[in-house]
């Protein structure tokens, strides 16, 4: 994906607030690629992980926008090289007796898992970083794949070198929380 | 003590220092307007829901104080978003609360409901649906300090009605507590004091400087503060079509207004400019025609305490954060100081002599009607400006009869001139201006219309004479939609299509009378002073004047859409000086 923004949103947990931020891209003629939105580590607030595609200039110019809406408390902006991204997914693929082992063999060798197995069909899902993904749905697609769900991506920045070490230390102390 | 949602709501309103409320009721609303008698807060009742809306933006304008707007669910609401629009594109401080139905009847389709914050989302700057009587209070005082502070802007609470009929325990939030609740709203007032120190710096250094003066001078009371740098650094000032007043029209720094109907000089300043010092404007396309031709040697100085606003059109060479008074204080400051220092300003001398040329040789001007001809609007308002009694604040509508007020009209002192200019909406003068007028009964307050315009919202002058607010109106009646005709003339082989209005129909004098207005109408130039005259005797009701006015007349100069400043049509007369512009 090129050209492929990542920005994370803080925002006051507080009903609409999703729909002023679609409505925000939506106004302008962006298109979302993906889009999750969850509970943050603070009770009130949610992070909204929303992956755009879109040139330098009009992204500044949206997350300026972005952050005049009053519930949107802080806004960053990932770099991809600089970020940790996951995302799931789920897939319900067709499967000739057959075929099983090789979906199986699949999966294993990309580290899913298998969630429910059926006379015609197999339910698989896996997580990890969306180019992993992007592979794995390309070679599962040769089977037949009946239904897929991906979640979007969430990412947080990437620690830098000293508080990666710092993190580990803590984690002892502070119940595993990062400092 | 217990109280309803609804006593906590009028309580909350009167905590705001609110004196007045421009609304109608309806079903969902009903319950507020029990205690409103009870109250000594006054209630305008107007006859359709969008004149309340405009009501309160002129009373905004001319007062600083929000406007604010009490009315009922679904087609009230509905009837809101055009006000909202308006105020939210020229930053007008308003507060409307609306009724919703029953919180257990949202989303069913109920009687006179609708998706009021959904409708009002991007017309708004917050809006916020309550969902308990508990908290009225809290969700009145955010929408008051939202729509009053950074850039202000329009709010609205939607308060279903079971919230108004139960009860609360009444509790007035603290600012800290208002502060705790919007942990994402902080808005920058202090400049950046580097960015500050740059712009002084780049000023003492410009040749050509030009003073770009926005609406947001208006909105931080910052015309002293501005009137103040241009005197310092005698440096010329435009004032944008939201801004006509900011600076003293007569004053020998002022150029008038810019744009794409601005005066020759105003705009030709900016365009030959080397250093824009923008303060509270927003480069809108009106201001900068196409934007790759505009002021093509100018560096840029943006004062603006929107951060979406910088670099939005136009990429600031000094971008500065903050309110416009406190920045451009700062500025001056920084200027004393680099002078105290040694740093001596660069010669300007050529520049303000090229200006004074363009001034002689390009001033506004018409084509008088010879004796027998049809009436010339600009007479007309020529007119008007000379008999107002000192203060009069002008408001218009939009269209021809708006350009020329601009043009012709002297703004000496701010908060003298209401008009809708972002969303340009057709209909705003008459209720703006009953908005105005109550804001500041102790002013005249004429309202310019056009005969298009004021067929949209006329029947709001019943609420002002009914109300004893004594406005007058002038109609520049030239039976067309006359921007339109202007455009249909220019630019697509005078086809006129859909703007020929009846000259007959309605019968403006009848009409005011029947709404209880004095109505007068005038067809030549000789009738005219008398009938000014007779309007601004008349302190007891509305007064609506007829102008009959020449239906040819255009407003200049112009720079068609889509073209470059340099590009702009002079009436025919300065067309062959044209060469004087360069």
């Amino acid at each position: 994906m090129t050209n492929h923004h990542i920005l994370s949103v803080l925002v006051q947990n507080r009903p609409g607030v999703l729909a002023r931020v679609a409505g925000l891209f939506a106004r302008r003629g962006f298109n979302i690629f993906s889009l999750a939105v969850a509970p943050a580590e603070d009770e009130g607030f949610s992070r909204i992980t929303i992956v755009v595609d879109v040139e330098n200039a009009p992204l500044e110019q949206i997350v300026k926008q972005l952050f005049k809406l009053i519930e949107v408390v802080k806004i960053s902006e990932l770099d991809p090289r600089r970020s940790v991204e996951r995302e799931l997914l789920l897939a319900t693929v067709r499967t000739a007796a057959d075929q099983r082992g090789q979906v199986v063999e699949l999966t294993n060798i990309f580290e899913g898992k298998i969630l429910a197995v059926g006379a015609e069909a197999i339910t698989v899902s896996l997580d990890g970083h969306p180019d992993k993904l992007d592979d794995f749905e390309e070679l599962l697609a040769g089977y037949g794949i009946v239904e897929l769900q991906r979640t979007g991506r969430v990412a947080l920045p990437k620690l830098d070198r000293d508080a990666r070490l710092r993190a580990v230390s803590n984690k002892k102390t502070d119940n595993g929380k990062a400092g | 003590m217990k109280i309803t949602g609804a006593q906590a709501l009028i309580r909350s309103l009167e905590m705001e220092h609110v004196e007045t409320i421009f609304g109608l009721p309806g079903g969902c609303i009903l319950p507020a307007y029990d205690p409103l008698l009870d109250s000594p807060i006054r209630h305008v009742l107007v006859r359709h829901e969008q004149g309340a809306g405009h009501m309160a933006e002129g009373y905004a304008h001319v007062t600083g104080r929000p406007g604010v707007v009490l009315v009922t669910s679904g087609p009230a609401a509905t009837n809101m978003v055009t006000p909202l629009m308006d105020a939210f594109m020229d930053s007008i401080p308003m507060v409307c609360i609306t009724g919703q139905v029953g919180t257990s009847a949202i989303g069913t389709d109920a009687f006179q409901e609708c998706d009021t914050v959904g409708i009002t989302r991007s017309c708004t700057k917050h809006n916020e649906l309550v969902m308990t009587a508990q908290d009225i209070p809290m969700a009145i005082r955010q929408a008051f300090h939202i729509a009053t502070t950074g850039r202000p802007g329009p709010t609205l609470v939607d308060i279903p009605k079971d919230c108004l009929v139960n009860t609360m325990d009444w509790h007035w939030p603290t600012d800290e507590e208002v502060a705790e609740s919007l942990p994402g709203y902080r808005p920058t007032i202090k400049g950046h004091p580097r960015m500050i120190k740059e712009a002084a710096k780049l000023i003492l250094a410009s040749e050509r400087p030009v003073l770009y003066v926005g609406g947001g001078v208006l909105k931080a009371r910052a015309a002293e503060a501005v009137r103040e740098l241009a005197e310092l650094t005698n440096i010329h000032v435009v004032t944008t079509l939201m801004a006509r007043g900011a600076f003293p029209d007569d004053h020998a720094l002022c150029l008038g207004m810019p744009g794409m109907h601005g005066n020759a000089t105003a705009i030709s300043a900016m365009q030959q400019s080397d250093l824009l010092i923008n303060i509270g404007a927003r480069f809108d396309d009106r201001i900068t025609g196409k934007v790759s031709a505009f002021a093509p040697e100018a560096k840029v100085i943006h004062v603006d305490i929107d951060p979406a606003e910088q670099g939005k059109v136009r990429k600031p060479d000094v971008p500065i954060v903050g309110d416009a008074k406190y920045v451009t204080e700062e500025i001056i400051k920084a200027i004393k100081d680099l002078l105290q220092h040694g740093t001596t300003q660069a010669d300007t001398g050529a520049w303000r002599s090229k200006i004074s040329g363009w001034r002689e040789q390009f001033p506004l001007s018409y084509e008088p009607s010879e004796p027998g001809e049809a009436l010339k609007p600009q007479f007309c308002l020529e007119a008007l400006r000379d008999s107002a009694p000192e203060g009069t604040i002008l408001v218009s509508g939009v269209g021809q009869h708006q350009m020329w007020s601009s043009q012709y009209w002297t703004f000496n002192e701010p908060y003298t001139w209401v008009n809708s200019g972002g969303l340009g909406t057709m209909g705003f003068s008459v209720p703006a201006a009953i908005g105005a007028k109550v804001g500041r009964p102790d002013r005249t307050v004429w309202a310019i219309d056009g005969d298009g315009c004021f067929q949209m919202t006329a029947q709001e002058l019943v609420t002002a004479t009914v109300e004893r607010i004594p406005i007058k109106v002038a109609i520049l009646n030239n039976s067309y939609l006359g921007m339109v005709r202007q455009w249909q003339e220019m630019f697509y082989d005078e086809r006129y299509s859909e703007v020929y209005l009846s000259p007959e129909v309605p019968n403006f004098v009848m009409w005011a009378e029947a709404m209880g207005c004095v109505g007068i109408r005038v067809d030549s130039p000789e009738e005219v002073q008398p009938a000014i005259d007779k309007a601004n005797s008349i302190n007891d009701r509305p007064v609506v004047i007829d102008f009959r006015v020449d239906a040819r007349e255009k407003v200049f100069p112009m720079v068609p859409a889509g073209y470059g400043n340099d590009d702009m049509l002079l009436p025919e007369w300065q067309e062959c000086n044209r060469g004087g512009l360069k």
